[in-house]
């Protein structure tokens, strides 16, 4: 094989990043390693799953060596020890987003924070009582998504929609990888219960404007359920500025262990849901005839909860907060205005997304033409750079750009310009292997 | 280079020049086959003459490994009985499972003639799925043809 060198062209700007990256990168274990017959590891997959820097690993460990019990039951002093601490990773990471700690609800991640609100909205409607019936979902009633949701934020929609009769409605995009926001008018109306829409895409990178999505739906007296999965990680998230009703994002996704996510609810809304699983820890009261309940956040989270996995994500949270989150967001933004100008410089590569920085964030989906992506994950893989490909489980928006899947690098705050040079090289080394590299001044052989 | 070991010049050149490729009639059974993790996909149609693979004929989309794996596999099967085919897909199968065991691609080499260099694709679990969609295809087809050719025969591969 022929060895590739690119250089940046005059387009890529290497501004200074706001964050150490040397430092930050020896909080992570996992970096030192290499992979593929020693190839260091260049990891650009952390909108699939971070990795861990040593403070998580450690706050996990000490959890379990010094004080674990299971919390909210029993009066030991393990007891009391262990629910202190989960307690107090509750109030951590709701000071994280801006809220109290009894609109924090510990889900196992995203998907389980959605389904919670989707089936307890379906619940509502055969619900005994008739504090839980406010928010019923039935025929005739309208739930709107849009179409660059993650699988996990439209098929509980849609199961939703199935289980109750009631229909399910979307904001299309524009070219450029926006929402399509001309007829929000329309879509979101009188009979829209719930809009869900994400803050972040996945696939995109787009950054959505949510101002006028919930100015719409508080017109009509729609819930707003708002995606934070690649949003809370990579930039400020402030619930009280937000506007919406809900808030759902995961732990590993954060630096956090996996296993740990969270539903923020406005608290009045959480109070009148009814519970989603139900069991131990969940109930006031329980006889053989039925059963009450606990207040939110008790009320959604059954049985023993996880409570190394909230200590190591409040862990994630304070490491986070030591960085900032506004130098972790203009990080993540110099990342990718430099890795789209390193894309753009290699001919046949087309960027599925925003082209630009503006309202959007470090997930930047590619296509490099003659070569699927399996294909170029697979070259990258072998030079050790670790990218995501397929449809990232985003099939909608695939099919909307006509493309049959793409190739994904994402960012965080261990990465630097040298990974996204690797990006750019094993691109164009890609196209050597498959011999489609297009004539180009920049290629050496 | 692990990556040659993968990409061999056999499954390059059934990737860039498929052999049998396009939708062809007659048929007596279509499916549609996807790979749901990475949205790999083809349709494949099935022509028996009494229980002999006459023609299998395909279009498709994916990556080089499952574009190649389905060329390959119409050279093999076309003039082989249904289960003579079926059984050349089991030995594919068994090439899938060998995690890059040379001793294994030796004993199959007779079966599997070009599909033999498909071996390398056995180091990369995320990657045999995409080598073996078109024969879970192919028996998914052959299955619904027999069961059209011999209504009452059961064939125990017709549900999918």
């Amino acid at each position: 094989m022929t060895a590739t060198v690119s250089r940046p062209g005059a387009g890529a700007q290497r501004t200074p990043l706001p964050l150490d990256v040397e430092a930050i990168r020896a909080d992570f274990p996992i970096l030192s390693r290499t992979v593929r017959d020693g190839k260091p590891l260049v990891y650009l997959d952390s909108g699939a799953t971070s990795q861990k820097p040593r403070a998580v690993l450690d706050a996990e460990r000490d959890f379990y060596e010094t004080c674990n019990a299971a919390v909210h039951r029993g009066a030991h002093q393990l007891a009391e020890e262990a629910t202190d601490r989960y307690e107090h990773a509750r109030r951590t990471i709701g000071a994280f987003i801006g809220a109290p700690e009894r609109e924090i609800v510990f889900t196992k991640n995203t998907t389980e924070g959605i389904n919670l609100v989707a089936y307890a909205l379906s619940n509502a409607a055969t619900a005994k009582e008739e504090q839980f019936r406010r928010y019923a979902v039935g025929q005739g009633d309208e739930i709107v998504v849009t179409e660059m949701e993650h699988h996990a934020n439209l098929v509980p929609w849609q199961q939703l929609c199935e289980r109750t009769g009631a229909t399910l409605r979307w904001l299309g995009l524009t070219d450029d990888g926006r929402l399509d926001l001309s007829d929000l008018h329309t879509v979101v109306n009188e009979r829209t219960k719930l809009v869900a829409v994400t803050q972040q895409s996945n696939l995109l990178g787009t950054v959505n404007p949510l101002e006028p999505i919930v100015a719409r739906a508080r017109e009509v007296g729609a819930l707003v359920l708002v995606d934070g999965a690649q949003s809370v990680p990579h930039q400020p998230v402030d619930v009280t500025e937000l506007g919406a009703d809900f808030l759902v994002f995961s732990g590993h996704k954060m630096l956090g262990p996996s296993g740990i996510g969270v539903l923020w609810g406005r608290y009045e809304v959480l109070d009148a849901l009814p519970p989603f699983l139900t069991g131990g820890s969940m109930i006031e009261v329980v006889r053989m005839e039925g059963s009450t309940f606990m207040p939110p956040p008790q009320r959604f989270e059954a049985g023993v909860p996880m409570t190394a996995q909230a200590i190591g994500l409040a862990a994630a949270v304070e490491y986070l907060q030591a960085l900032g989150m506004d130098a972790v967001e203009e990080h993540e933004k110099a990342l990718t205005a430099y890795a789209l100008e390193r894309l753009a410089e290699i001919p046949g590569v087309t960027v599925i997304g925003p082209p630009d920085t503006v309202a959007r964030g470090g997930a930047v989906s590619f296509t490099v033409e003659g070569i699927h992506p399996h294909d170029v994950g697979q070259v990258l893989d072998d030079r050790g750079v670790q990218v995501r490909v397929g449809h990232h489980c985003a099939w909608p928006v695939i099919r909307r750009f006509g493309v049959p899947a793409t190739t994904r690098a994402t960012f965080y705050v261990h990465t630097g310009y040298d990974d996204i040079d690797a990006l750019a090289d094993g691109v164009r080394a890609a196209q050597q292997f498959f011999g489609v590299a297009p004539q180009d001044p920049a290629e050496v052989n | 280079m692990q990556l040659q070991s993968m990409y061999q010049e056999i499954i390059l050149d059934h990737y860039r020049n498929p052999h049998g490729r396009g939708l062809r009639e007659p048929f007596e059974a279509e499916v549609h086959h996807v790979n749901p993790t990475c949205g790999d996909e083809v349709t494949l149609r099935v022509h028996l003459d009494g229980d002999t693979l006459a023609d299998v004929s395909y279009e498709g989309m994916g990556c080089s490994i499952s574009q190649a794996s389905v060329s390959a596999m119409y050279d093999l099967v076309i003039g082989k009985t249904v289960p003579e085919a079926l059984a050349v897909g089991e030995d594919f199968m068994t090439l899938m499972q060998s995690k890059g065991d040379t001793t294994v691609a030796d004993k199959l080499e007779d079966s599997l003639e070009d599909a033999v260099a498909f071996a390398g694709v056995s180091k990369y679990p995320a990657r045999i799925k995409c080598a073996l969609m078109s024969w879970m295809a192919l028996k998914d087809a052959s299955a619904r043809a027999l069961s059209v050719a011999h209504p009452t025969t059961p064939t125990g591969g017709s549900t999918a």
